[in-house]
């Protein structure tokens, strides 16, 4: 028999399918992967050591730039470590606002990873109908913040300013519409037979895996364990609300791809119970200490504006304390685990990324599959290169 | 309800391991055990196996930098048991040259999560299969999120045309970073909503 020798190829990081800066080196016997080592860090910027160097309310915007596609839902993870350090009590008209964002964060996040992954086993229209309705996601995110994506609009104690009441119509008409939008996607995707080829049965995960590889969210849902944050440990009004956990049987990219379909639909339910549901009030906290006044008291009132500027230079103290927060982002369990040692700065923000985990297993799913696997199973990873590397 | 959990789950783990742990707290409605070094690799594989707690999932592991004090680094292990749905934080302290048995072995999530503290903080671990940089630059020297590492860092990165290709500098600008120290002793007075209400008796 002749002798083969194995050859490594290195995939990326300039690669439309390596989904954003990953380098991996493969190490290949014929087309069979025998080794994939990543390369990761292209895109690190430090986001922890310069949230070590601003305050909190500098802090959160770092948040944005992790998962960009799905931004509010970091903010809330650090928002909710905060509130808890701090003790502030979020009004309920808040917590709604965010929840609806959130959700429009999720589906942001899931039109993307789901028409992205057809692109990569070779379906190109998927990607032109989702991205339609992304850009009208970003819109609202807009509207609510001035940006489209680098919203930074969720602050400690609630948001940053109430919603322009056309806003909440066109979000509940989205919601009406939206739907639909997925019942195409399905039709071009769920019985295709090539998609269906590319995906079944591949990059399996068993219950036992996924746990020992730390995997959360879809990852983790894919292969049978029912398991979501905003079920299991609720956090803001998700406790009120009426929504289901779509869990997958066979642990293959072709269930998560159908979690995260059914997600989206869920996430619609979601924001139409919000809308729906959405108490009059404050959106954010009245203590004075933690949100700054208003532009009308800042004309009047001394007080105010000593507290205007304090708030925005000084920025305020968190007693000191160590508190690990977690979110159920798109992609998994987006956590904060945050030290304070009483004054205006984090002493250290450690950032619990789920990519991180999910990317760390690369290796363990692709040995033995073929190359032409690797975009695949990468794809249904739903890596976003912000919040691996940081 | 949750912190009624979290006492009977703090009193077991307690009992069960008393020998090895020395000391634990709830605060802020979370579980924090503290331990040494020696132990660290025995109790993570016993809450991850025993039957009564599960916990199965290593969520991430933090280091913290705390250079004034004798034992300079902590390592947060952050581990969730599904089953019960707790979540426990088990803290070890140690010396700045100290090493860390891995727990590759037992979580093998926990190879990359090695990896970014070795890269960050220089903190070695036995017994890792693999323990190379990963977040920081090929040839980085240095360790990041260390409290003496300087936020501007010591080299930089540009595009020479001169010589066609990346070249390394050390970090020249304009302005060397300023860094505000705005915290006063300043409390302020309490009222502030109290003015809010009289404006509004004002107006009426």
């Amino acid at each position: 028999m002749k002798k083969t020798k194995s050859m490594t190829l290195n995939f990326g990081p300039q690669h439309p399918a390596a989904h954003g800066v990953l380098r991996l080196i493969l190490e290949l016997e014929g087309e069979i992967v025998e080794k994939a080592d990543p390369h990761i860090g292209l895109l690190h910027r430090g986001t922890e050591k310069l949230i070590e160097n601003k305050t909190y309310t500098q802090a959160l915007p770092y948040f944005d730039r992790l998962d960009y596609v799905a931004p509010m839902n970091q903010e809330h993870a650090f928002a909710l470590a905060t509130e808890k350090l701090l003790k502030v009590e979020v009004p309920a008209r808040a917590k709604y606002i965010r929840v609806i964002f959130c959700e429009i964060g999720r589906i942001l996040s899931h039109i993307l990873n789901v028409t992205t992954q057809a692109l990569d086993v070779g379906a190109l229209t998927p990607s032109l109908w989702g991205f339609e309705e992304r850009e009208t996601l970003m819109t609202f995110y807009e509207r609510a913040s001035g940006s489209r994506l680098h919203a930074n609009y969720f602050r400690t104690g609630g948001v940053h300013k109430d919603l322009p009441t056309k806003l909440i119509d066109d979000i509940g008409k989205f919601c009406e519409t939206f739907p639909k939008i997925i019942n195409d996607l399905e039709d071009l995707l769920t019985e295709n037979r090539i998609f269906k080829q590319r995906n079944v049965d591949i990059g399996l995960v068993t219950k036992k895996e996924a746990l020992d590889h730390s995997f959360t969210g879809v990852m983790l849902r894919g292969s049978g364990i029912p398991w979501d944050l905003r079920k299991s440990q609720p956090y803001e009004c998700y406790q009120d609300l009426d929504f289901k956990i779509p869990v997958g049987k066979n642990g293959d990219c072709y269930d998560r791809y159908l979690c995260r379909i059914e997600e989206m639909r869920e996430s619609v339910k979601i924001i139409k119970q919000c809308i729906k549901n959405l108490p009059k009030g404050p959106i954010k906290t009245v203590d004075g200490k933690i949100s700054p006044p208003n532009r009308e008291d800042l004309k009047q009132s001394m007080e105010a504006l000593i507290h205007h500027f304090k708030l925005f230079t000084e920025g305020f103290r968190v007693p000191a304390g160590n508190v690990y927060s977690a979110v159920e982002a798109p992609k998994g369990e987006f956590g904060v685990y945050l030290i304070s040692d009483g004054s205006n700065r984090p002493y250290r923000c450690k950032i619990r990324a789920p990519g991180f985990s999910h990317l760390q297993a690369m290796d363990f799913l692709i040995k033995g599959h073929m190359l032409a696997d690797v975009p695949a199973v990468l794809g249904s990873l739903d890596i976003v290169f912000g919040e691996v590397d940081r | 309800m949750i912190d009624q959990n979290l006492n009977k789950v703090e009193k077991l783990i307690n009992s069960e391991l008393s020998s090895k742990i020395s000391g634990s707290e709830i605060k802020f409605g979370e579980l924090l055990f503290r331990t040494s070094v020696s132990e660290i690799t025995e109790i993570i594989k016993f809450l991850k196996v025993d039957n009564k707690f599960k916990f199965k999932q290593l969520i991430d592991i933090a280091a913290i930098d705390y250079p004034n004090e004798e034992k300079r680094f902590e390592l947060v292990y952050l581990l969730l048991s599904i089953e019960n749905n707790i979540r426990v934080k088990i803290s070890i302290k140690f010396e700045t040259n100290e090493k860390i048995p891995s727990i590759v072995k037992i979580f093998p999530s926990a190879n990359w999560m090695e990896r970014e503290i070795f890269d960050m903080y220089g903190i070695k671990f036995t017994n890792h299969p693999d323990l190379r940089r990963i977040l920081t630059d090929y040839n980085f020297k240095g360790h990041p999120l260390r409290k003496d590492f300087p936020l501007t860092g010591f080299n930089e990165v540009r595009y020479s045309e001169k010589e066609k290709k990346v070249i390394y500098e050390p970090v020249k600008l304009e302005q060397n970073y300023r860094n505000f120290d705005f915290s006063s002793p300043w409390e302020g007075t309490k009222y502030l909503k109290e003015v809010k209400e009289s404006k509004k008796n004002e107006k009426n």
